[in-house]
């Protein structure tokens, strides 16, 4: 059959045939003038948000690290972290339940999702703001459908508007969580669960062992989206007082009448917070990767130092790049 | 009939998906070390009549017992109790089953998917286990891949890492469904190779293959299951050198 070309050789290390294609490029004139009216349209954005006066950037660079807001900034984090807390962990607990084989218990928890997903989350804010007018200022907390009381609490000292914000931020977010840890476990495949029932794992250590830990990896992407979500939802928390970074800035408007640049502060803040959690995010998503590829993908300094390698060894053999580098090809078997 | 308690006793077990009746009255007996090969084209029950062996499926009628006691239930009187989860679990801890897909954990290494099982359910010391785990990885060759993800492993070495998971609970039987179906023909010698020398040590197993040759070779007896019911059995020779029935000469003639 004479000489076949061998497929997938791909480094271009001289061979027969191999030779280097060199041809005139294809004129793309659209892309250039798409280019050339973007950046010059996105130059004169920034340039005017720049140097507006209305923006007052002076007063911006005043406040940006001063006291106030950076407490309003670590109340917006610790709502933020404790929301997620509490929304991950009864997430868990809910689609456990929802996938319990008891009818009641699964009801319940179909229940719990339905409210919580059916009634806006300023609803629950201000629901659990006013919850003392519910349950009057000294509600018993005793045994339920029983006369027997244990003791005798404060409502307004208990649930301040901070932990009312608070409990509806987690309390909304577990209804949420708890669909996506659903989807985790259900994406699964049933034979891990057959094989470690096989060796005697009950259905819990199946659950703890074997299936969660691979349902994170389902899990963890729309759970750094949530987490990104929450930091921003957070803000609503604003209409009942609460002094985070938002309410914070409110205060600071309210007196000064700087309105602008006083927004801008926190979206600064907000975006840099967001940059951040975007990439722990990725970090996360790679730890959990382990065992179901064979290789990572490249860190962002990793294929940053490819590209750089690359460009210096290109001319003999131009690697590939991509988030699969390094997958094909690198068979142990 | 001898007085040595059978590892396995199956009477009248059948077991319907739904509408459709997989088993129609299964009667088998497996002695201690006896190693029986089921065959049988797909869809003839002998899968789903393994699982039931180990109570992943729940039989609708009949009896099965392993080691003299029911699977997954026990007998008062004359009523029949369900077992609790818990005691199925612990009931399964005694018997090993590796399956056509090989069914590693991915996110453990191939030592700690031996490990886990002595570990958690028996809750035996780490350094104990590692010893025995390690002991195990050599005697299925492998020996210095305990630190691989299942994902690094050929299926071949996956499936030699399975057996010695089912091991590691020095189970009093082992049962295997397909266990070389999903592996390139150059991978089956290797994994069949691992069960022939268990099977030389006096290991009881059920092994649901295509495999004729073992069959042959290792097997004490060969059943042929067709539509739920066991068609034929004997000795693994006789029964290839000389089908009596019909459908299992028409098997035979496709597989061999």
């Amino acid at each position: 059959m004479g000489e076949v070309p061998t497929p997938g050789t791909g480094g271009g290390h001289a061979g027969p045939g191999a030779e280097q294609i060199k041809a005139i490029p294809a004129k793309h004139s659209g892309r250039w003038v798409a280019t050339i009216l973007v950046t010059y349209l996105g130059v004169a954005i920034l340039w005017g948000i720049l140097t507006s006066p209305n923006f007052k950037w002076g007063i911006f660079r005043e406040f940006f690290f001063s006291d106030a807001v950076l407490r309003g900034l670590l109340l917006t984090l610790e709502l933020t972290a404790i929301a997620m807390v509490i929304g991950v962990s009864l997430g868990i607990v809910l689609a456990v339940m929802r996938l319990s084989p008891a009818k009641v218990v699964s009801s319940a928890a179909w229940f719990y999702i339905w409210f919580f997903r059916g009634t806006p989350l300023l609803v629950q804010i201000f629901l659990w703001n006013f919850i003392a007018a519910l349950t009057g200022p000294h509600p018993a907390i005793g045994i339920p459908l029983t006369h027997i009381v244990l003791f005798r609490v404060n409502a307004n000292a208990l649930i301040t508007p901070l932990r009312a914000g608070i409990l509806a931020l987690g309390l909304n977010e577990a209804a949420y969580m708890s669909e996506i840890v659903r989807a985790g476990i259900l994406s699964v495949d049933e034979g891990q669960t057959e094989a470690a029932q096989s060796i005697g794992m009950t259905r819990l250590q199946t659950m703890r062992l074997v299936v969660l830990p691979q349902a994170m990896r389902v899990i963890i992407p729309p759970t750094g989206n949530e987490t990104i979500s929450m930091l921003k939802t957070s803000a609503l928390v604003s209409v009942i007082a609460v002094t985070e970074l938002l309410y914070t800035v409110q205060l600071i408007y309210s007196v000064t009448y700087k309105t602008i640049p006083m927004l801008m502060v926190a979206t600064v803040w907000y975006l840099i917070l967001t940059t951040i959690l975007t990439i722990g995010q990725f970090y996360l998503e790679r730890y959990f990767a382990r065992g179901a590829t064979r290789e990572l993908p490249p860190t962002p300094i990793q294929r940053f130092r490819a590209l750089f390698t690359r460009n210096l060894t290109t001319f003999h053999a131009p690697l590939p790049i991509g988030p699969v580098a390094g997958t094909v090809g690198k068979d142990h078997r | 009939m001898s007085t040595v308690t059978p590892m396995v006793k199956s009477e009248g077990v059948r077991k319907s998906f739904g509408h459709v009746e997989v088993l129609k009255g299964i009667d088998m007996e497996v002695a201690p070390k006896e190693v029986v090969v089921i065959i049988g084209p797909s869809g003839s029950g002998k899968s789903t009549f393994l699982r039931c062996i180990n109570h992943l499926e729940k039989i609708n009628a009949g009896r099965l017992a392993v080691d003299g006691e029911l699977v997954g239930y026990v007998q008062r009187g004359d009523k029949l109790h369900e077992l609790h989860d818990n005691e199925v679990a612990q009931k399964r801890s005694e018997i090993g089953m590796v399956f056509q897909r090989f069914n590693l954990v991915p996110h453990m290494t191939a030592i700690e998917n031996i490990m886990v099982g002595p570990i958690q359910v028996r809750g035996e010391s780490k350094g104990v286990v590692r010893d025995r785990a390690q002991k195990l990885l050599d005697r299925v060759g492998l020996g210095d891949r305990g630190g691989a993800y299942p994902a690094q492993l050929s299926g071949g070495q996956q499936q030699r890492i399975a057996i010695a998971r089912a091991l590691a609970m020095q189970p009093k039987l082992m049962l295997f469904d397909e266990p070389t179906s999903a592996l390139d023909p150059e991978l089956v010698g290797e994994v069949l190779e691992v069960m022939r020398e268990l099977a030389t040590e006096g290991m009881t197993m059920i092994v649901v293959t295509h495999e004729i040759g073992f069959a042959r070779e290792v097997g004490d007896a060969l059943v042929f299951m067709d539509e739920g019911v066991i068609m034929e059995a004997g000795k693994p020779r006789d029964v290839v050198a000389n089908p009596q029935h019909e459908r299992t000469r028409q098997f035979l003639s496709k597989v061999l």
